[in-house]
């Protein structure tokens, strides 16, 4: 066993703690492991290049960009805080936890690209967070601005990587029933399916408790401040 | 038939005009670098498939070049300021959501009506691809409602998000770099090594200390990874199989749909899966990069345990 192929799992942890470019330490644990393995340079770039390319889909996503950027020219972030502004029982728990039972259903149904970071959570859900925590806590330093947008974000990721498991033809289940196949067990996608669905209530409740928790922190802060 | 090419294709035009009118922002001190940026992305979206592996590699040592060293920045194009803002709001009222809702609705509704209806099987669209080709349709669809209704500037929806993907700047090629980097791991035989280490430290016979060595290094090694897939085939091997099925006669499905969702709590507590982390800092504009990841600790190693407990008694009764 070479185990100085952990070099290249050494250059991304250590990289990552001195915060140098994430592209710089990516690029150097590549080359690293790659070289250690003794394959060349160029079957390392190219290698490199045809995984890139492979996963290009992953940049789709990005074609919202200018819908978001047109509708916050136009005020979109203004109008979502002043609704949960007119609603008095918004707050930034109650509202995530509305988000995160939609985000994990709808994901539980397969449609995991309809919300996300760019479609939603900057849009939508970060600004109505930020308005329902104004109410909670009257005006917002930038510790706590930034807390409540990591939560929005948190939630989102949460929301979809616990409910996605239920949905049978997503990538995850497909793979561990081909790789479980390999070794002669056959298993139909529901059968896996279903054991996602303790672990997504599991998550649903932890998660929700943890938001409540947050707006008792929130207008509890708000109360010794005024 | 409508593939996935084409939105890439779309994606890629998309970057192309970043790219084009960064080198026209006299103001943005980076703009050369910012125009190199995306037209690589550009090139990559339209003509990675003719480009090669090599060439492909090439473009992403580019990309490497340029974000990596600094010589991509933010830029402010033209836009409204937060009085104007607060003022179209006032004025247009809660009828701005609905053209925000066309995106997600479309996506929504086109999935559902081709998988649901006989449409889905005239074989128009590439398989198991049809979201994102209606994500794009939702995005064209939008922008349409938007001119009809706003008449915007024509320039405005690439210059505002130009604004928006500037803010993201090298973080929106990351996580496709990571999952470069995992096939990489994955050639050089890390997996293996990782699969060796994690079995040796099993004492015999405790059913529950091999769960606890399954789904913990699950975790760590999805961590490492940035990717519960990449984490899954060998950790399979190395233990869920020849043990926790073969030794110890666990119920197969129930190991292996927990012991992927152990492998999602370590996706949330690490930096190396950007797409989920990183880009939502920077794409919320948070100081901290790492304040996604803080704000899920408490979930993710509650849950964790969970993931264990519920392995242990689910798959052993």
């Amino acid at each position: 066993m070479n185990y100085f192929l952990l070099a290249g799992i050494a250059i991304v942890v250590i990289g990552f703690a001195l915060r140098l470019n994430p592209l710089l330490v990516v690029t150097g644990a590549a080359i690293a492991t790659g070289l250690i393995a003794g394959k060349g340079l160029v079957e390392i770039v190219s290698l490199f290049g045809k995984a890139f390319n492979d996963n290009r889909i992953i940049a789709i996503v990005w074609v919202v960009l200018p819908v978001v950027g047109l509708l916050e020219r136009y005020g979109l972030q203004q109008r979502a805080a002043a609704v949960i502004r007119s609603i008095k029982a918004a707050t930034v728990g109650r509202l995530l936890i509305v988000y995160l039972a939609f985000r994990q259903i709808t994901a539980s149904l397969g449609l995991i690209s309809i919300a996300g970071h760019p479609q939603t959570v900057r849009p939508l859900v970060a600004p109505m967070a930020l308005a329902a925590a104004e109410k909670q806590h009257g005006a917002l330093d930038a510790a706590t601005e930034e807390k409540v947008k990591s939560w929005s974000a948190a939630t989102d990721n949460v929301g979809v990587f616990f409910g996605e498991d239920i949905f049978i033809a997503i990538g995850s289940i497909v793979l561990i029933q081909q790789t479980l196949a390999t070794y002669g067990y056959n298993l139909a996608p529901l059968e896996l399916a279903v054991w996602s669905i303790p672990t997504a209530i599991l998550a649903f409740l932890i998660h929700s408790t943890r938001l409540l928790l947050l707006d008792r922190t929130l207008s509890k802060r708000g109360k010794r401040v005024s | 038939m409508i593939t996935i090419q084409w939105a890439h294709s779309f994606a890629g035009l998309m970057f192309a005009a970043f790219s084009l009118f960064s080198a026209l922002d006299r103001s943005n001190r980076k703009r050369w670098g910012n125009a190199g940026f995306w037209g690589l992305m550009a090139v990559s979206l339209l003509a990675g498939g003719l480009l090669g592996d090599f060439g492909n590699g090439l473009l992403v040592l580019g990309l490497v070049a340029l974000g990596g060293f600094g010589l991509v920045g933010r830029s402010a194009p033209p836009t409204t300021d937060e009085a104007e803002r607060s003022g179209w709001s006032d004025r247009l009222g809660n009828r701005l959501f609905l053209p925000a809702l066309i995106i997600p609705a479309t996506a929504l509704v086109g999935t559902l009506v081709y998988n649901y209806t006989p449409l889905g099987q005239l074989g128009l669209i590439e398989a198991k691809r049809e979201t994102y080709i209606f994500l794009c349709l939702g995005a064209l669809l939008a922008l349409l409602v938007l001119f009809a209704w706003l008449r915007p500037p024509a320039a405005a929806p690439l210059q505002e998000g130009r604004r928006l993907i500037d803010a993201i700047g090298w973080a929106a090629v990351l996580p496709q770099m990571l999952a470069a980097l995992g096939v990489v791991f994955a050639a050089a035989g890390v997996g293996t090594v990782i699969g060796g280490l994690a079995g040796a430290v099993i004492p015999e016979g405790s059913i529950f200390v091999t769960v606890l060595v399954f789904g913990i290094g699950m975790a760590l090694f999805t961590m490492i990874m940035g990717n519960a897939f990449a984490a899954f085939p060998v950790m399979a091997a190395a233990i869920g199989v020849p043990l926790l099925i073969h030794t110890y006669h666990g119920n197969p499905a129930v190991i292996g749909a927990i012991g992927m969702l152990a492998g999602y709590c370590g996706t949330l507590l690490t930096p190396m899966a950007a797409n989920f982390n990183l880009v939502p800092a920077a794409l919320l504009e948070l100081r901290d990069q790492n304040g996604v990841i803080k704000a899920q600790v408490g979930t993710a190693i509650p849950l964790l345990a969970c993931n264990l407990l519920l392995m242990y008694f689910l798959a052993f009764r």
